[in-house]
């Protein structure tokens, strides 16, 4: 039941292999996808190319929802490259998984704390950058007093809190959704009534993990959005 | 069992902060290219497009406010030729009744002018022939007349009539 993660050290730091070899498939798949689909570029677009222009529209009109185009259309491309990075990272745990010698090796990325939580770290440093660059140190500082100065703690929790959230959120899902797949395929399938018995599980739970990763991939674009928007906007 | 090879398990525990650093450079490596080779070049596209339906849209407008001044003139302009084509008909039925007019006149003046030098003709011929007929009258009495002197004149009576003549050519003088 519980496998074994490759490990390995190399200059100080642990690496788990499992990860980066997820790491780099999930993006070798999107910038494949992209690239592709991105070839052929027409005025008047067609198939593949209307999809992608909609992902754009899509993503564009999540950060109009949250903050104006003149100060969230830098973060379009962050946007898309999210949204679509973490699509893909949610699907790829869900048709199999690969174990070898004991040692999990095929999983979703973002099944693991450390990256959902790498990704939520980097939207936040973002989202502090881009406070400074955007308002200056003197704006960005006084945002932490406001709107009263004893608020000051909890904004200051609060963007640790932020951070985990975004992090946790996307981790949870995703490794509820593997480990229920998991204990389907691994506990009820023990013979062939069995497998028969987890074949209707199995396809309801792996429809509802598409949707869940779908819909976890809109919330961490969003949420980081409304970070990026609280920190970059001026009006509050 | 083929499934239990497969199936999914919990990630391993230890922190691994190799990942951390992977996971960071990866997905910027992958936020560059994918803005050169992806992103960019579509939003390109769709900013193109964006401007080519504005610059249509205007084109459009533009193309429409012309083609209504245009057939405003050719209004005008038919209005005009309709006019126009008015007076033209009515100067060239005016000066048809002129030219009738006037040619009506000018053949009732040479129908006149006919008339009238026929009737001299006509006048003149008649005297012509009155004259002749006069001249063989008198000719003719001359011959008849001498005729009958020839015949019923004596000398004596020859000689009377010769002296009454001479009398009365005396008398009138």
């Amino acid at each position: 039941m519980h496998h074994e993660a490759p490990l390995r050290e190399f200059m100080g730091l642990t690496f788990n292999l499992s990860n980066v070899l997820m790491i780099t498939i999930a993006s070798l798949i999107v910038f494949i996808i992209a690239v592709l689909s991105t070839r052929s570029l027409a005025m008047k677009p067609t198939g593949i190319q209307n999809f992608f222009e909609w992902v754009m529209d899509f993503v564009k009109g999540i950060i109009n929802s949250t903050m104006d185009w003149k100060d969230g259309g830098r973060f379009h491309i962050l946007g898309i490259t999210l949204i679509m990075y973490i699509f893909v990272c949610n699907m790829l745990g869900l048709p199999f998984g690969i174990t070898y010698d004991g040692t999990l090796w095929w999983k979703s990325p973002t099944a693991d704390p450390v990256i959902t939580l790498t990704l939520a770290t980097m939207v936040v440093g973002l989202s502090h950058y881009y406070g400074v660059k955007l308002k200056g140190v003197k704006e960005y500082g006084r945002d932490f007093v406001r709107p009263m100065w004893f608020l000051f703690p909890l904004k200051l929790i609060e963007e640790f809190a932020n951070t985990l959230t975004l992090g946790l959120r996307l981790y949870g899902n995703i490794y509820a959704g593997e480990i229920l797949l998991t204990l389907l395929a691994g506990s009820l399938a023990t013979g062939v009534g069995g497998h028969l018995a987890a074949v209707i599980p199995m396809l309801a739970w792996q429809g509802f993990s598409i949707f869940v990763g779908a819909i976890q991939a809109f919330i961490f674009t969003m949420l980081t959005m409304v970070y990026l928007a609280h920190k970059v906007s001026h009006d509050h | 069992m083929l499934t239990s090879s497969l199936v999914l398990g919990a990630a391993g525990g230890g922190f691994n902060s190799g990942d951390i650093l992977f996971q960071l450079v990866t997905f910027i490596i992958l936020l560059a290219l994918l803005k050169k080779f992806a992103w960019g070049p579509l939003m390109g596209i769709m900013k193109q497009r964006e401007e080519h339906i504005a610059g249509e849209i205007s084109a459009a407008e533009q193309s429409r406010g012309e083609a209504k001044q245009l057939l405003e003139e050719q209004r005008t302009l038919l209005k005009e030729a309709r006019t126009e084509a008015q007076g033209l008909i009515e100067n060239a039925k005016k000066q048809g009744d002129v030219q009738r007019e006037e040619i009506m006149a000018l053949a009732r003046a040479e129908a006149d002018r006919l008339k009238e030098s026929a009737k001299l003709e006509i006048e003149q011929q008649k005297e012509q022939a009155v004259a002749a007929i006069r001249e063989q009258v008198a000719s003719l009495s001359v011959l008849i007349a001498s005729k009958v002197i020839e015949k019923e004149l004596t000398a004596a009576d020859q000689e009377k009539l010769i002296n009454e003549y001479i009398q009365e050519a005396g008398e009138g003088r």
